[in-house]
C-alpha cells in the first residue's frame, strides 16, 4: 500500500516537456490600488481611494453581469497569500507561466482606468498603470511584455501616452477596450491608430469596456451568457467600422489584434461585407480593396475563449479560412474561462501550424525574437 | 483494482476534501456528510482541478421563472469553466449524454483491517488507532 498525500496546486511534473508557447492574454491585477500611488498625483490618489473608478455604464456598483466566478477568475487562481487572482507574480509563475512553458506573455491590464467617465482621471490612471506594468511585472519577468493602456475616448491624451512609451521594449502593443463611445472606426479615434502605427506597435482591442451602450444592438440583455456571446457582436461592429470607415486604407501600417472576442465569426463577417461592398461601392469609394482583404492583411486574433464546435474538426476549416498565420494562442489567465494550452485545441495539425498557432504568430506580430 | 490507504478519516471531516495521488493518478476525495467520494482530479473538459471546485446543488427550471434547487452540496462545479458533475457518480450536468468524469470507489475501513504490511511501519505511531480512508484504483 502506498500513501502519498499531495498538497493542492503542486507543480505538474510533465511541464518541462511541453512546447514553449505565447500567451496573448494575461491579466495582471493589483494587490491594492495603493500600488499605483507612486505614479498618481495626490488629487487622483484621493479620487481612487475615496470614490473609486466610475465608468460610463449602468449598474455602477459592479460589472453589469454576474461573472460566473468571483472576480471572473479561476477559483484555483487565488494567491495563497490572498488578494485578487493575478496579483501575485511568483504565484502566477508557479501556477501558469512555468508549468505551461510560457515563453512570451502579453499583459492586458483591466481595471486600468480605460473607459472612466472623467477624462483626466482616465489619462492619469492609464499613465500610472503603464508605469506599474514595468515596475511590478515586465522588469521582474522577462517573459512578460506590457500593453500601453490609453485613454482612447480622449485621442490627444492617448497619443501623448503612446509617444511617451514608443520604442520602450517593455511594451509590445497599444491597448483599447472594444466597447468604445462611438464605433471604433470613427474619426475621433484616428490619431490613436496613426500613433500606434507610427510607433510600430499593434493595436490590441480587448473585448469589454464602458462605452455606455448595451452589449447587443438590440438593447440590454438579461443574462451573463448574453454578454459573453455579445462580445462577438460588439467586436464585429468595431471591426466593420474600422474597415468601412477606411482606417486600414489610410493607415496601411496598422496591425490589429482582436483579443478575447472569438474568431469563428470572422469568415462569415468578411463574406457578408464583401458581398455587400460589391453592390455599394459608390458609398465608400475610399475602400479600394474588398473588406475581406483588409481584414486578412491587418487583423490577428487571440484564440480564447475558443469556439468548441462539434465535430471539433470544423475549427480546422474556420482557421484555414482566417489563416493559420493569424491566430495567437491565449489563456486569459487568471480568468475563469481560461483555455489550457494542453487541451484547448484537441486536433491533429501539422508541426508548422502548431508552432505558429502557439508561439510564432505572436512573436511575429509583436516583434519579439 | 487494488486498495490504497490515502488518509486518516479524521483528515477529511464531513464537508472536507483532499487531493491525493494513487498510482500516479490525482484523485479528489470528498467527505459528504460522512460518505466519501472520489473523482479523478481532471475535469474532462479542459483539465481543471476538480478538487478546488465549489460544491453546490442542482438548479433546474421546469419553465422560465420557476426554480427547483435540489441535491444541496452534491454537485461539484469545476473551478475553471463551471462545468457541473454529480459528486456521487461523476455524471456531468453540462452534457450528460456524453461527459462524465472518472469516479473511484472510496470507503472508510477500520484501522485494524487495513494497517497491515509495509504501511504499518510508516504511520503506526500516529494512525494505528484511527480509521482510514481507502481508495480502490
Amino acid at each position: 500500500m502506498n500513501v502519498q498525500i499531495r498538497d493542492i496546486q503542486a507543480a505538474d511534473p510533465a511541464a518541462g516537456s511541453r512546447m514553449a508557447i505565447a500567451d496573448g492574454d494575461i491579466h495582471p491585477a493589483r494587490k491594492s490600488d495603493r500600488e499605483l500611488f507612486p505614479w498618481l498625483a495626490k488629487r487622483w490618489q484621493d479620487e481612487l481611494a475615496g470614490i473609486g473608478q466610475r465608468y460610463r455604464q449602468p449598474y455602477q456598483s459592479g460589472p453589469a453581469y454576474p461573472k460566473s466566478q468571483p472576480n471572473a477568475a479561476r477559483r484555483d487562481a487565488v494567491p495563497p497569500g490572498g488578494g485578487k487572482p493575478g496579483c501575485d507574480l511568483p504565484f502566477m509563475q508557479r501556477q501558469h507561466l512555468d508549468p505551461n512553458n510560457v515563453a512570451l506573455g502579453i499583459l492586458n491590464p483591466l481595471g486600468a482606468g480605460q473607459g472612466l467617465q472623467n477624462p483626466d482621471f482616465c489619462a492619469a490612471m492609464c499613465a500610472a498603470v503603464n508605469e506599474w506594468q514595468i515596475a511590478h511585472w515586465t522588469s521582474q519577468d522577462s517573459r512578460l511584455k506590457g500593453s500601453i493602456v490609453v485613454s482612447y475616448e480622449d485621442a490627444p491624451a492617448a497619443v501623448a501616452e503612446i509617444r511617451k512609451w514608443a520604442g520602450n521594449p517593455n511594451f509590445v502593443q497599444v491597448m483599447m477596450l472594444s466597447r468604445t463611445g462611438e464605433p471604433m472606426g470613427n474619426r475621433r479615434y484616428w490619431p490613436i491608430y496613426e500613433a500606434a502605427a507610427e510607433a510600430g506597435l499593434p493595436l490590441g482591442v480587448h473585448a469589454f469596456g464602458y462605452g455606455g451602450h448595451p452589449i447587443t444592438s438590440g438593447g440590454y440583455p438579461t443574462y451573463y451568457i448574453e454578454e459573453m456571446t455579445g462580445h462577438a457582436q460588439c467586436c464585429q461592429s468595431g471591426l466593420t467600422s474600422l474597415v468601412i470607415e477606411g482606417v486600414f486604407a489610410r493607415t496601411p501600417a496598422l496591425k490589429l489584434v482582436m483579443i478575447e472576442a472569438g474568431f469563428a465569426w470572422a469568415p462569415s463577417l468578411a463574406w457578408r461585407l464583401d458581398k455587400t461592398w460589391k453592390t455599394l461601392k459608390q458609398e465608400t469609394p475610399h475602400l479600394t480593396r474588398a473588406p475581406s482583404e483588409y481584414i486578412r492583411d491587418h487583423v490577428w486574433w487571440t484564440t480564447q475563449p475558443m469556439e468548441e464546435p462539434e465535430p471539433r474538426e470544423h475549427l480546422l476549416d474556420t482557421i484555414g479560412w482566417i489563416g493559420w498565420d493569424r491566430l495567437i494562442f491565449a489563456t486569459d489567465y487568471p480568468h475563469w474561462d481560461f483555455d489550457d494550452p494542453a487541451t484547448a485545441l484537441p486536433l491533429r495539425i501539422s508541426k508548422e501550424q502548431r508552432q505558429g498557432f502557439f508561439l510564432d504568430n505572436a512573436k511575429r506580430v509583436y516583434g519579439v525574437a | 483494482m487494488s486498495r490504497h490507504v490515502v488518509a486518516a478519516a479524521r483528515d477529511i471531516p464531513p464537508g472536507g476534501r483532499k487531493l491525493v495521488t494513487v498510482r500516479g493518478r490525482p484523485i479528489a476525495v470528498f467527505n459528504l456528510g460522512g460518505a466519501y467520494y472520489g473523482l479523478l482530479n481532471r475535469c474532462p473538459h479542459q483539465g481543471g482541478s476538480l478538487c478546488e471546485g465549489v460544491l453546490t446543488g442542482l438548479l433546474q427550471a421546469p419553465r422560465p421563472g420557476e426554480y427547483v434547487y435540489s441535491r444541496k452540496g452534491e454537485i461539484l462545479r469545476c473551478p475553471w469553466h463551471g462545468w457541473e458533475f454529480d459528486i456521487r457518480t461523476g455524471q456531468s450536468y453540462c452534457d450528460p449524454e456524453r461527459i462524465r468524469t472518472r469516479a473511484y470507489p472510496v470507503e472508510v475501513a477500520a484501522g485494524q483491517t487495513v494497517v497491515e504490511g509495509p504501511y504499518v511501519a510508516e504511520t503506526i505511531a500516529v494512525t494505528v488507532e484511527e480509521d482510514y480512508v481507502v481508495v480502490d484504483v
